[in-house]
């Protein structure tokens, strides 16, 4: 099951027996198989994007699926470290994953970029000077959503999340904005496929809004699910919950929904258009956030390797935190613990050719931080 | 809780229960039948789901989908039978674990290299979409209803089949005793290859049948043949009856558990860590259940005595 990909970025002859000493080595462990798969596919291929338009042959990609276990992503992690050498470490999607392998990677003196999972901890008591998130921590479109919730004068949600790390940061992110009544509070189990349990209680709960967060295939079984019971309490979510692989899976039934996202497609800046245009043309199907965030990865890594080398840590580091690169979301920086200050929008499904699509159709927090960065003392 | 949630879950259960009868009927009669424990079941199970996918895909029919995915999984499984499973017989748990294994390996990767490591998705047929009122005003998914009526029907079958016809005597025999029905001249190899694509077909068919509400996708059978193999550790290995409620109190256990733990919880902690807790505790309740059936019957509800 587990398979090994060795690419030249540049798409150059030369092999890594060949490398000169100060090529830099990024190891990417992402989710390329299963039920996440879509989440990690978007991820590389945007990553990938950006490392082929920048045509470099000194940076050598190491790319391993971890098929959402957190015992293969540890071992893979482990490898990358001991026998590859890696100066990089980019790619998990999961927050239970990312809890397992980025503490024990920064540790050893290996930068860490997160273009997905961004878990309370790393963010507020547990953050590493080594460890930066380029996507969001994960409360924030969470935040967001319960902020777009009291303007939409909801008051009582039934509220969902799996229960892992990143699940628990959403409920909590959400009931840190969100005014009213909490219905329900109920947890599911990450990569559960059935969710007739819990349509079921939805149903008799007499909420007037549910919240959820589902990302990848979860999400389309539950969204599938729901239009099948005939439920008709309105839905709110995360992008995660509504993101382009979803909207092409689910159908009709997602038209109208509003989502909060720091990114869409038809962000009008620059490196937006032209990231969307590239990726289009790349890979024929519309980015979704995930592919965004994989791309601004790799362009902030890239910035900071005009700078420096890996090898010089304070002066690559510095780099990073000047985040001196072209970001698909407009204006971009990092708080004080290396996570991204940003607004984040109101989108909404609308009809696109053939399938959906999100647009936006309002800002629902500006300049958002965290609420974790009180607690980290690097 | 209302009693109208309570039935709907309730139909829930009952529901998943059927769908994992599906699966552990042909585990338990190949089990009982030949003594091999088949971890390629779940692959079957993915095999019918696939099949049903690229035949709607093609064909736009929700039932030459369903009839696609009976016939692919009984076809896959005669030949693996035939070709793979039939050298095995003889041969110890360990190497049977292990070759049924290579194959799950060989089945995800041959799948993966057809159709993508990306899930397709099956669309349930029009005339089962959307909810339907109950006596009683309560609102539920026709489709689910349908997995419900289907996995009865088929568990009626399958108690008739075994009670009451002559090929049903052949494989209570073969349970009883191989060497003896091979020498009162039974053609103990063909029963085999049946026994196998039958359950091949019932995998295959449970797979098509919950493509439609989730997605199909490589690796989907796996976590359903854990649960499989709990029913018929639970119901007694080689039962059809034991299957049958073993599956049944998995599904209930699984659904209930995963509603009313959290509420129980509520009544001694607060809200947050009571679902946390709760939701927990409900991934291990069928494992419990398992358990504590062992402890008083060690060889399941309807096992024969060891």
């Amino acid at each position: 099951m587990a398979f090994r990909t060795l690419a030249l970025a540049g798409l150059l002859a030369t092999t890594s027996t060949m490398a000169l000493a100060e090529d830099v080595r990024i190891g990417m462990i992402t989710t390329l198989s299963g039920g996440g798969a879509g989440l990690g596919i978007d991820v590389r291929d945007g990553f990938m994007l950006a490392m082929e338009q920048a045509g470099r042959d000194d940076i050598e990609m190491i790319i391993e699926d971890d098929e959402r276990a957190p015992d293969r992503a540890v071992q893979q992690a482990d490898r990358m470290i001991q026998s590859d050498d890696v100066d990089i470490m980019t790619g998990i999607i999961w927050s239970n994953l990312a809890m397992a392998v980025i503490p024990s990677a920064t540790a050893q003196g290996v930068f860490y970029l997160s273009p997905n999972a961004g878990p309370s901890q790393l963010a507020g008591a547990a953050c590493h000077e080594n460890y930066f998130n380029v996507a969001w921590q994960n409360d924030n479109l969470h935040e967001a959503a319960g902020a777009y919730a009291n303007t939409e004068g909801y008051t009582n949600s039934f509220i969902l999340a799996p229960n892992y790390p990143a699940g628990r940061d959403a409920l909590t992110g959400y009931q840190r904005m969100y005014e009213g009544d909490v219905a329900q509070e109920v947890y599911t189990q990450l990569g559960q496929t059935d969710y007739a349990a819990e349509i079921s209680q939805i149903r008799n709960s007499g909420a007037d809004s549910v919240y959820f967060f589902l990302p990848g295939g979860m999400g389309i079984a539950f969204v599938r699910q729901y239009a099948e019971a005939g439920v008709d309490i309105p839905l709110v979510g995360p992008a995660f919950s509504f993101d382009q692989g979803i909207l092409g899976a689910v159908g009709e039934s997602a038209l109208g929904v509003r989502n909060t996202s720091q990114w869409s497609h038809d962000l009008d800046n620059p490196a937006n258009v032209a990231f969307v245009e590239a990726f289009e043309a790349e890979y024929d199907r519309l980015p979704s956030l995930y592919a965004s965030q994989g791309y601004d990865t790799a362009n902030l890594i890239l910035s900071a390797l005009d700078v420096a080398h890996p090898d010089d840590a304070d002066a690559f580091r510095e780099a990073l935190r000047a985040a001196d690169f072209d970001s698909t979301r407009g204006d971009f920086e990092f708080g004080p613990n290396h996570h991204p200050i940003q607004d984040i929008y109101v989108r909404e499904v609308v009809e696109h050719g053939d399938g959906l699509t999100n647009v936006i159709v309002g800002t629902a927090l500006e300049d958002r931080g965290d609420a974790y960065a009180d607690q980290c003392n690097m | 809780m209302s009693a109208a949630l309570l039935i709907e879950q309730l139909l829930n259960g009952l529901q998943f229960g059927v769908m994992l009868f599906l699966m552990a009927a042909g585990l338990t009669l190949i089990f009982g039948v030949m003594g091999l424990i088949n971890l390629a079941h779940g692959s079957l199970y993915m095999i019918g789901a696939f099949a049903a996918a690229g035949t709607a895909a093609l064909t736009g029919s929700f039932w030459l989908a369903l009839a696609a995915a009976l016939m692919a999984a009984a076809l896959v499984g005669a030949i693996v039978e035939m070709v793979v499973i039939r050298r095995l017989y003889d041969r110890d748990h360990l190497d049977q674990v292990l070759a049924t294994f290579a194959l799950i390996l060989i089945f995800s990767e041959g799948t993966r290299f057809l159709f993508g490591s990306l899930p397709l998705y099956l669309d349930t047929p029009d005339i089962l979409s959307g909810p339907t009122t109950l006596p009683g005003g309560l609102d539920y998914s026709k489709y689910r209803l349908f997995i419900i009526g289907v996995g009865l029907a088929i568990a009626g079958g399958l108690f008739w089949l075994i009670g009451r016809t002559r090929l049903g005597i052949q494989i209570r025999a073969g349970e009883a005793d191989r060497e003896m029905i091979a020498a009162l001249g039974v053609d103990i190899r063909k029963l085999y290859t049946l026994v196998f694509a039958l359950g091949a077909a019932l995998a295959g068919l449970a797979g098509a049948m919950i493509g439609a509400i989730q997605a199909v996708e490589v690796g989907m059978g796996e976590p359903v043949l854990i649960l499989a193999f709990v029913v018929i550790v639970i119901g007694g290995i080689g039962s059809i009856k034991g299957a049958f409620i073993g599956a049944l109190l998995v599904g209930l256990t699984d659904t209930l558990g995963r509603v009313l733990l959290p509420q129980v919880f509520g009544l001694i902690m607060d809200a947050s860590s009571a679902t946390t807790v709760g939701a927990s505790l409900a991934s291990m309740a069928i494992y419990i259940l398992m358990a504590g059936i062992l402890l008083f019957r060690p060889s399941g509800l309807f096992g024969g005595q060891t």
